[in-house]
């Protein structure tokens, strides 16, 4: 039977392909991506340095697959093996300490994507069950109900009668031939269902046919998470098999940053094929409606707001100008906090960090740096936060840090100052 | 034959022959590793995310720069003084000339050449203290690093010291030393000046096939 390290190892370098490769050799570790990320702004300890966090899948790879690694170990100038002490404690590096956010990349004068291998190096610390106990629970609850918290279809069809009753609009559930399927994040089912009202009213105003699916509601993949293909693909075959049995034409992925990567990006390779759906994030139907006439701006909000930018939306989803402009025409004085757009922090939750109370401390040391960056807005009434997942961190934080400031998700916002019926015909 | 004529001639043959295949081989090692096709739909091109990638990665963001100053003043006052150096000082390019390419082109003024070198110096001390002082860089770095820097630190002064041309053993010194870097230069860390085209395009790519205008 092959022990923790074999397997650990065996996956390291199975996912080292010539992408990874390519960053591995091409580090000169000056250590710049220190620079940028949160967790070693936040605490000044340099084991924080995000391409550290990467040495065991290195050390690997340099021992075992790199070119003139056979010579190197004949001459005794191999790297020593990883063991098993090593990985167990670089474990909290790659699961607490990275939220997979891409910062990094930015710095770096190779351009070394540490997020996207950080990703890799997690299938073999999964694959050896080297995982933290809050993923793992989350894991179970998604076998037992589809969703990480634990949220069943009844639940769902609850929040979905309470928001049919303040919108006056009914939600069709599993309605096959509807045009749009739209996902949740559990986070956005229980914490924030108004997202579900300002979805109906929306696309009641923008005339779409859309539908919820029973089987298939939730959109975020504790497998990618994690880094578990065999999981990961598991969970996003639910929704696939449901969209393409509603026979819908789009699957709208929510205000959650990591479903999108999920579905878009990593979907159709963990599937091994294309989907018989498109898939599009809601903040790219909103701005498609917005600029198609369908959903007109109406009395925008007075409030003085910023945006937060999800790391895998904005920096890597590439949807950076499309809230910016709902944005802008729907608050009256929207205002950029500093390092906004492309280089924005985390709020310190991403990556499965969230879901992983071990993490939790360093999480909220993280998070003091988007304190900063909201105190550095004089007068800032709110804040627009289009991810469930931030958004819940963002409220935990601002608690912790003892902030008044209102937390809004993009889609009730965009909702909530929709042009009236009244107003456009007056 | 002198020891000149020995580290000019054979030794510098056998030596660029090491860098020229080592490279070569390392980078087609890492290329032939491979990696599977992404079948997810593509927004943009990959092809001109790479290109991207390798160009946007020249220019520091300057989000950055306060933080990464050290860096961006040594690396770049090192990089562009050394590139400086090879391919445009006089004696440089009747060697490349007379030794392989069979072309010259103008050099720089021997102004120019001093006051680059003193550039480039600079710049390699201060990424090397860096190195030995800076928290961060002293946990992450490896003997190698140390090496490469070193070597190419000995190479670039007994450069200096061959430059009056008035000894035959301070230039068969500088060509010792540059024969020795071109042996490590494939099997180390200094492989950067040629793999980083594939990691910032590797990553261009990834990010120009979703769109991403990094």
């Amino acid at each position: 039977m092959s022990t923790i390290t074999e397997i650990a190892v065996e996956k390291f370098l199975e996912h080292t392909d010539s992408e990874a490769a390519s960053f591995f050799e091409a580090c000169v570790n000056c250590g710049q991506c220190a620079e940028a990320c949160h967790f070693h702004l936040a605490t000044g300890d340099p084991r924080q340095t995000p391409i550290y966090k990467l040495r065991p899948m290195q050390r690997a790879y340099q021992r075992d697959k790199a070119p003139f690694s056979s010579l190197k170990k004949m001459l005794g100038l191999a790297p020593n093996p990883v063991t098993e002490a090593e990985l167990k404690e670089w474990e909290p590096l790659v699961y607490d300490s990275c939220n997979m956010c891409g910062r990094c990349t930015l710095a770096c004068p190779m351009g070394i994507d540490i997020a996207g291998t950080i990703s890799k190096m997690r299938e073999g610390y999964a694959a050896a069950g080297l995982v933290p106990e809050g993923l793992k629970s989350a894991a179970e609850y998604v076998k037992k109900t589809s969703s990480p918290m634990g949220v069943t279809i009844k639940a769902l069809k609850a929040q979905i009668s309470h928001q049919e009753k303040a919108t006056g609009i009914k939600i069709e559930v599993d309605k096959k031939g509807a045009d749009y399927m739209c996902t949740f994040s559990s986070m956005e089912i229980m914490g924030y269902p108004e997202v579900l009202g300002a979805y109906a009213k929306l696309f009641k105003r923008a005339g779409l046919s859309w539908t919820i699916s029973s089987v298939a509601y939730e959109a975020t993949n504790v497998g990618v998470q994690i880094g578990s293909a065999p999981m990961a693909k598991e969970i996003l075959e639910r929704v696939v098999d449901a969209a393409e049995a509603l026979e819908v034409k789009y699957v709208i992925s929510p205000e959650c940053g990591h479903a999108y990567g999920a579905i878009r990006w990593a979907g159709p390779n963990l599937m091994g094929r294309q989907f018989k759906f498109e898939v599009v994030h809601i903040i790219e139907v909103l701005d498609k409606l917005r600029r198609e006439g369908k959903i007109p701006a109406g009395k925008k909000d007075s409030r003085r707001m910023t945006l937060h930018d999800p790391c895998q939306i904005i920096r890597r989803g590439g949807l950076l100008r499309e809230p910016r402009k709902l944005l802008d025409e729907s608050c009256e004085d929207f205002v950029e906090m500093k390092s906004a757009g492309i280089a924005n922090f985390c709020c310190g939750g991403g990556g499965g960090v969230s879901a992983n109370p071990r993490a939790n401390e360093l999480k909220t040391k993280a998070f003091s740096l988007k304190v900063e960056q909201l105190n550095g807005v004089e007068n800032l009434e709110a804040v627009v936060v289009p991810c469930g997942n931030c958004r819940a961190v963002f409220e935990d934080g601002l608690d912790e840090y003892e902030m008044d400031l209102e937390v809004l998700g993009l889609s009730e916002l965009i909702a909530d100052t929709l042009e009236e019926d009244d107003q456009k015909q007056g | 034959m002198s020891f000149l004529q020995i580290v000019e001639g054979p030794l510098f043959i056998f030596a660029a022959a090491v860098f020229v295949l080592g490279a070569l081989w390392r980078l087609i090692g890492i290329i032939r590793i491979g990696r599977k096709k992404d079948i997810s739909p593509p927004k943009a091109s990959a092809a001109a995310g790479f290109i991207r990638g390798n160009l946007r990665h020249f220019i520091p963001r300057g989000i950055f720069a306060k933080r990464t100053m050290v860096h961006i003043v040594g690396g770049y006052g090192f990089h562009l003084g050394l590139f400086a150096l090879i391919f445009f000082g006089a004696y440089h390019i009747d060697f490349l000339n007379e030794r392989i390419l069979g072309v010259s082109w103008p050099a720089m003024p021997r102004w120019a050449f001093l006051m680059v070198s003193g550039v480039a110096f600079s710049g390699l001390i201060m990424l090397w203290v860096r190195r030995i002082s800076d928290p961060v860089m002293r946990l992450i770095s490896s003997k190698d690093d140390h090496i490469g820097s070193w070597l190419t630190f000995l190479v670039m002064l007994s450069g200096c010291f061959a430059l009056e041309q008035a000894h035959d053993s301070l230039r068969a010194t500088h060509m010792l030393l540059v024969d020795i870097w071109l042996v490590y230069f494939p099997f180390s860390r200094l492989m950067h000046g040629f793999t980083f085209v594939l990691s910032r395009g590797n990553s261009g790519a990834t990010y120009g096939r979703k769109g991403i205008d990094l």
